[in-house]
């Protein structure tokens, strides 16, 4: 971990590289395999990002079935981190595993949208989050099965089946809980409006996306919108809820910007790897 | 080598699924290849779900299985393409299930299946009625869903009206 002085420090990768931690030189940025490994990374980290974040509901959800269901989908999320991820450390070529892109980078080279690293708030703020993630993540998915290369092409495949009952569950529920009592409809509304601002991130795309989508290998991120549009738009109004019109949206998780709610995670999550360097089962 | 392959799907037809033991790991439909390159024998398997943690446990139950039997140069692959469906699971397996108190899946049934483009919302369930599930313990067809995911990623929770019984239905994908 680096020390309060590295944190403070705007270039902490350059010390990390001085102390000798930098490992072989890392890929060039622009090249085909940086682009595809960048563009790896950022599915990998929404799908570990999220994963982690409802996993922390374990043991603590409201009534045992949703208990399970939130710790299913994170079961999932976890194992589409692991097919992401695992290809993102095979392109890069330079001996990291999946493990080790999860467990061993810092926050500044974690490419998951700002939405996914909000804190859970209250059920309902979990679930609102939940749903606009995957109103998003089977559109891409469904696109991804598209990819010119087969292996994004068969991991989306195969997302995308489980993703299916992630959108169904958390639509579900917006729509049970916005056209509900009086109660859990102020707390949707609520968390509908302060979660807006962060879910036009995911369809800002930039030179590497470009890049990528020219290349056949993913989608141009703004050409998910409609659909992610007609989705939510459709379960908010038979949630009795309204989304604010603004399209401001936060950025710079993709490029590796963050809130500070995601070291906090990183801290819990990356724990044990840090503390006992190469531990295994 | 065609009989030699026979033999190891019999062995491998002899090896229960760590969550569900009345199915064995051919019942499920996740072995996917069995063929030997020169003398090392290769058995592909296909994940049930991306982040079912069974699949570390099936993957030693084969190595250990295959091993015992004598099989000494052995390698496992895995497979994602094509994604694995439950309409792989046997005729008898799903007798199995329903004799071990799981509803089998009603083939058609997987979210999102058959969506057109633009029809997200669909996909989202608010046309999509949840399917018929028959209890496994009486047999009503007055049954309601609990929630989509039950005790494992691949099964949903249900409810039997007629009898109360709670009962894991295990849901299509």
């Amino acid at each position: 971990m680096p020390s309060l002085p590295d944190m403070m420090t705007a270039d902490a990768e350059a010390l990390a590289r001085a102390a000798g931690k930098g490992g072989a030189a890392p890929l060039e940025a622009g090249s085909p395999a940086h682009d595809l490994f960048t563009g790896l990374c950022r599915l990998g980290d929404n799908t570990l990002i999220l994963g982690h974040r409802i996993s922390e509901w374990c043991g603590h959800a409201p009534v045992l079935e949703e208990d399970i269901a939130l710790a299913n989908v994170a079961l999932d999320l976890i194992g589409q981190t692991q097919l992401w991820l695992g290809l993102a450390a095979q392109v890069e070529g330079r001996g990291r595993s999946a493990d080790n892109l999860a467990f061993l980078r810092d926050a500044w080279h974690f490419s998951n949208i700002l939405l996914v690293e909000r804190p859970n708030g209250d059920f309902g703020h979990t679930l609102m989050r939940q749903f606009l993630f995957d109103a998003w993540h089977a559109p891409m998915l469904k696109a991804l099965e598209g990819s010119n290369d087969a292996r994004i092409a068969e991991i989306a495949a195969k997302a995308g089946k489980e993703v299916a009952y992630h959108l169904e569950r958390s639509a579900d529920l917006v729509i049970r809980l916005g056209d509900g009592s009086a109660e859990s409809h102020a707390r949707m509304q609520d968390a509908l409006e302060r979660l807006w601002p962060y879910a036009g991130e995911a369809f800002i795309g930039d030179a590497v996306d470009a890049r990528l989508a020219e290349a056949g290998l993913m989608p141009a991120p703004d050409s998910l919108r409609p659909q992610w549009e007609a989705t939510v738009n459709e379960v908010l109004g038979a949630a009795t809820l309204s989304a604010p019109e603004s399209r401001f949206a936060h950025q710079g998780g993709r490029q590796g910007r963050h809130s500070e709610h995601l070291g906090h995670l990183l801290c819990t999550m990356q724990w044990l790897q840090r503390a006992y360097p190469g531990a295994r089962w | 080598m065609a009989a030699a392959t026979e033999q190891i799907w019999r062995w491998l037809s002899e090896i229960p699924d760590p969550e569900i033991p009345v199915i064995s790991l051919t019942d499920l439909g996740i072995i996917r290849d069995v063929a030997f390159e020169g003398e090392t024998l290769v058995v592909t398997v296909t994940p049930t779900y991306s982040g079912c943690p069974a699949t570390t446990v099936i993957n030693l139950e084969i190595e250990r299985k295959l091993r015992d039997e004598g099989i000494t140069a052995l390698r496992l692959e895995r497979r994602l393409s094509p994604p694995w469906t439950t309409d792989w699971i046997s005729t008898e397996a799903r007798e199995k299930l329903r004799a071990y108190g799981i509803a089998p899946p009603i083939d058609g049934t997987a979210a999102g299946q058959g969506t057109a483009p633009g029809a997200q919302a669909r996909a989202a369930g608010l046309a999509r009625p949840a399917p018929q599930v028959p209890c496994p313990r009486c047999g009503a067809s007055d049954t309601r869903r609990v929630s989509q995911f039950g005790s494992t990623p691949c099964k949903a929770a249900w409810q039997c009206n007629a009898c109360l019984e709670p009962f894991d239905y295990f849901k299509c994908i």
